[in-house]
């Protein structure tokens, strides 16, 4: 087998108050195709940002040897010139040009400033035949769909003479026949002579294209395995990928009992399909049905694009996507739920994932945020009593431990925590009977973790009904009562408490279709 | 416009202060207090010191009571409109069509008493509506079609202009009845002995000190009787000499000569009504909340639409209120009217704080700024300034507010 092409030693990447990377270690050999895989926030595009420049070199400690030479890469320009190329996971292109345009972007054939539209277009025709893809040069970028577009993307990662090709989670977006052609593709490359790097957890695409995958977990290289042998099964990766322990990161919690299993459920959702807002061919959340009861918490686990979000924001107002089929029951009445208004007024709340864009209006004060969605409450004839508006919202400054000097400070000079507990007391004032809480720990530290953790544990005290969408298991299955997972827009499973380990979640919502069908 | 009953924010001082507000200056109190509340005090500083400057500069012409009632006259029809525009720039839309729909209304009121010999009563009902239907027509493309707000009231502006030319032919077409007239130039009726002061104006002054007190004090006997902080109470008392202060010396200069414009009270009852909106209304809590973050008030169960389309319906009644002002104030209606008026409203509305991606202004703001342009403007007509070197002054001064306002908020540190 070939020598190493790339070596990243002891990397450290510090962001404010949190350790993204700490001690990777990642050693690639030319001409492989090497699989990084992890958990959500292992530190797995972290660590390819460190490598392509876009946190350039001083920002992190450690050092990356490319073909044997010490890089130090100052942006991504710097690292393309070695022939390091990235695709990101969102992609880069331009919609309203050409194809050909978009391949040479910053990289035109031009003299003295004119483009040289003859050899761009023979040079991109000869990189579309290379990448396989079968449309005119000139056909603009937002004509073709999001396959034909990772093409795009490849051909013009080929046009910089790319040597280590970086592929963050490319089969994320596409459906089973473009994801398909795109691993055979990188695996034609791989005959070119071209090493790629593939961050996916997808284990059946790994098992497929990588000839050896790195673990990594909570910031650390866990191992790295050679795909080929054969004790690497997916059990190993999975293991690889989860190995944790749980400590007392949880309030102690009495867990719901199925005593009241006749009841009708609190929210109970039958064959909910979505389709994808733009590309409508594509089922985000396909035929899934999932309830939960009064008192009682239940998870949704999942890796990115398993469609927990995107079910939870169409059952919620069709915030998301295109409804395209499926009932909502409330204690066993068909309710309707088009509209924000219609499911806050069945008693449903839903606490998003990104604070920032849709949860909190940020340059208004925590008062302000909080009594939004419930204004009523503290208003009479459409006029709102600033006095009792003032009254509530310095009471949830108390009881949620929100720390700020008055509920007139605005909401973005609060620390991440503090804003997801605004969040939470804003829904929790709108007095709902059931809350599906997304990520509600994302990016806040482990004291606020805590305190969040405690509160919903009161809700379903109180008899409300908690559907908890995360993507770390050990919160989960500390949390929760009974766990649903999803994978690639299904139901992948159900597993009660008691049986749930991290093993079991993992192996459920890294099934793909095969396994399913 | 000394109507500070719309602004309580000061009451927001942090808990440690007002336990250790016995050992405090008061001046430093009042320091304080402004350095947290920057953006609502620098402009009303900065309107204090241009009038402080012109008032030297002219030899002391710029207050004489004539000259303040002519003020008051010459810009309500930009304040009223400011009014409106604020809202529309806090739902983070723009409207460039108010100019010619102030001048499209007034031609119409003009062809409707002029030509037609409608009652004015009537008439001015008719011009409000049809600046309502005008603004619910751009309302409907901009909230239910999604068309943006620039290109909706761009076109309405040249569509605006164009119906005003062919509405009046290009002609000039007045005088107006008595009745609207009054809207334009009118003052309050005088009645009672000769006080050689306008009686009635004196009366409401006094009245509108009382009720402004009156609201302070139960304000702040609530917010105690709700266990909230208050304003330390010489604070307080400092705050309650300066309002009373401000309405007593607009009082008499506006008695000493022929009393209170009518548009003056108009202006007033504006100023509160939409002030209280804004403030205290769920409607106005939900303009902020959609210029502030669309995707967090629709996921909030915001009707954005509706709010958006209230917005705009607004900004045409407005709009055609300042229509008549104008027209009945030129005492005719001409095609040229309104030109750049929508640009001094969107002007006004950024040096009193508006924010250029929304969510942030209040009503007081608009006017404030309104104001810094009018006496402005009124300041070097009487310094016999040329309209060329205006221009290049109030563009200058709508840079240094806006900019002064980044440089504030950055120095903050967000």
């Amino acid at each position: 087998m070939a020598g190493p092409v790339l070596e990243m030693r002891s990397i450290v990447k510090t962001f404010p108050g949190v350790k993204a990377l700490s001690d990777v270690n990642l050693t690639v050999r030319q001409g492989e195709v090497h699989a990084i895989c992890g958990e959500n926030g292992a530190g797995k595009s972290t660590l390819m940002k460190v490598l392509s420049g876009v946190h350039p070199h001083g920002s992190y400690e450690g050092e990356i040897l490319f073909e044997e030479q010490n890089c130090s890469f100052r942006d991504i320009r710097a690292s393309e010139q070695h022939g390091i190329v990235i695709i990101h996971q969102e992609l880069a292109l331009v919609p309203y040009l050409s194809i050909a345009e978009n391949i040479f972007l910053g990289n035109e054939h031009a003299s003295r400033g004119l483009i040289n539209w003859n050899e761009t277009l023979r040079h991109a025709t000869q990189l579309l035949r290379r990448v396989g893809l079968d449309e005119h040069p000139e056909t603009r970028v937002a004509d073709i769909g999001v396959g034909k577009q990772q093409l795009v993307e490849i051909a013009k990662a080929l046009s910089k003479s790319v040597k280590l090709l970086i592929l963050d989670e490319p089969t994320a977006a596409l459906n089973d026949e473009d994801s398909a052609k795109l691993l055979d593709l990188i695996l034609e490359l791989k005959n070119q002579g071209i090493t790629s790097i593939i961050i996916s957890h997808k284990l059946n695409e790994i098992r497929k294209v990588a000839d050896s995958v790195t673990i990594l977990r909570d910031g650390r290289t866990i191992e790295t395995l050679d795909v080929k042998a054969a004790e690497t099964t997916e059990e190993r990766i999975i293991a690889g990928m989860v190995g944790r322990d749980l400590d007392h990161r949880f309030p102690e919690r009495t867990p719901h009992e199925g005593a009241d299993e006749d009841a009708a459920p609190a929210l109970e959702i039958r064959d909910w399909t979505v389709h994808h807002p733009i590309d409508q061919q594509r089922k985000v959340v396909d035929d899934v049905s999932i309830h939960v009861r009064r008192g009682e918490i239940v998870g949704i686990a999942g890796l990115m694009g398993a469609g927990r979000t995107e079910l939870a924001m169409n059952v919620f107002g069709r915030s998301y996507g295109r409804y395209a089929g499926g009932t909502v029951l409330k204690d066993g009445t068909e309710i309707r739920t088009r509209t924000v208004a219609e499911a806050v007024g069945h008693g449903i709340a839903y606490v998003t994932e990104d604070r920032k864009h849709y949860g909190l209006n940020l340059i208004d004060t925590i008062n302000r945020n909080i009594s939004l969605t419930a204004l009523g409450k503290v208003a009479r004839r459409g006029i709102v009593d600033e006095h009792e508006e003032r009254q509530v919202s310095e009471g949830y400054r108390t009881s949620m431990n929100i720390k700020a000097p008055t509920v007139f400070e605005p909401v973005n000079k609060l620390s991440g925590g503090n804003q997801q507990k605004v969040v939470l007391s804003k829904w929790i004032f709108a007095g709902p009977d059931v809350l599906i809480l997304d990520e509600p720990t994302r990016g806040i530290d482990v004291g606020a973790k805590y305190e969040i953790y405690t509160v919903i544990d009161q809700l379903a005290a109180q008899g409300k009904a908690v559907v908890f969408i995360s993507s770390e298991l050990p919160e989960l299955l500390g949390m929760c009562d009974r766990i649903y997972t999803m994978a690639a827009g299904r139901l992948t499973g159900e597993v009660p408490r008691a049986e749930a380990t991290q093993e079991v979640l993992m192996r459920q919502m890294t099934k793909d279709k095969e396994v399913t069908r | 416009m000394s109507t500070d009953v719309t602004d309580k924010t000061p009451a927001a001082a942090p808990p440690g202060k007002s336990g250790a507000a016995g050992g405090t200056s008061l001046l430093q109190l009042v320091l304080g207090g402004l350095r947290r509340n920057m953006r609502q005090y620098g402009m009303l500083i900065a309107l204090g010191l241009i009038v402080v400057l012109f008032q030297i500069w002219t030899g002391g012409d710029l207050l004489l009571p004539r000259n303040v009632s002519n003020l008051v006259l010459q810009n309500s029809y930009i304040l009223i409109l400011a009014i409106g525009m604020m809202l529309v720039i806090i739902a983070g839309h723009i409207d460039l069509s108010v100019g010619s729909l102030t001048a499209f209304v007034g031609a119409f009121a003009a062809v409707l008493t002029v030509s037609h010999h409608v009652a004015w009563p009537v008439a001015l009902v008719l011009c409000l509506l049809m600046g309502a239907l005008a603004g619910s027509a751009q309302g409907v493309l901009i909230a239910y079609f999604g068309i943006p707000s620039f290109i909706v009231t761009l076109a309405g502006m040249l569509l605006f202009r164009g119906l005003t030319e062919i509405l009046l032919q290009g002609q000039t077409l007045g005088p107006f009845p008595g009745g609207l007239q009054k809207i334009g130039n009118g003052f309050l009726p005088e009645v009672g002995p000769n006080t050689n002061y306008h009686n009635i104006t004196l009366l409401l002054g006094l009245v509108l000190m009382a009720a402004v007190v009156w609201q302070e004090v139960r304000d702040r006997r609530r917010e105690q009787e709700f266990a909230l902080d208050v304003l330390p109470g010489r604070l307080f008392l400092l705050k309650l000499v300066a309002i009373v202060a401000a309405i007593l010396t607009l009082t008499m200069l506006l008695a000493s000569y022929n009393g209170a414009p009518i548009v003056l009270i108009i202006l007033g009852v504006l100023v509160v009504g939409y002030g209280y909106i804004m403030r205290n209304a769920v409607f106005g809590r939900h303009i902020y909340a959609i210029g502030g973050n669309l995707p967090a008030a629709k996921l909030s169960g915001v009707k954005d639409k509706k709010v958006t389309f209230y917005v705009f319906l607004n900004m045409g009644v407005l709009a055609a209120l300042a229509g008549l002002v104008v027209a009945a104030r030129l005492n005719a209606a001409s095609p040229k009217a309104g030109v750049n008026f929508e640009l001094e409203a969107i002007a006004s509305s950024f040096i009193g704080g508006a924010s250029m991606s929304g969510g942030v202004g209040t009503v007081l703001g608009a006017i404030i700024g309104g104001l810094v342009l009018g006496v402005l403007n009124n300041g070097m007509n009487l310094l016999s300034v040329g309209t060329d070197w205006q221009q290049v002054i109030k563009g200058l001064a709508l840079l240094a507010a806006v900019g002064f306002d980044v440089w504030n908020k950055r120095k903050s540190g967000s």
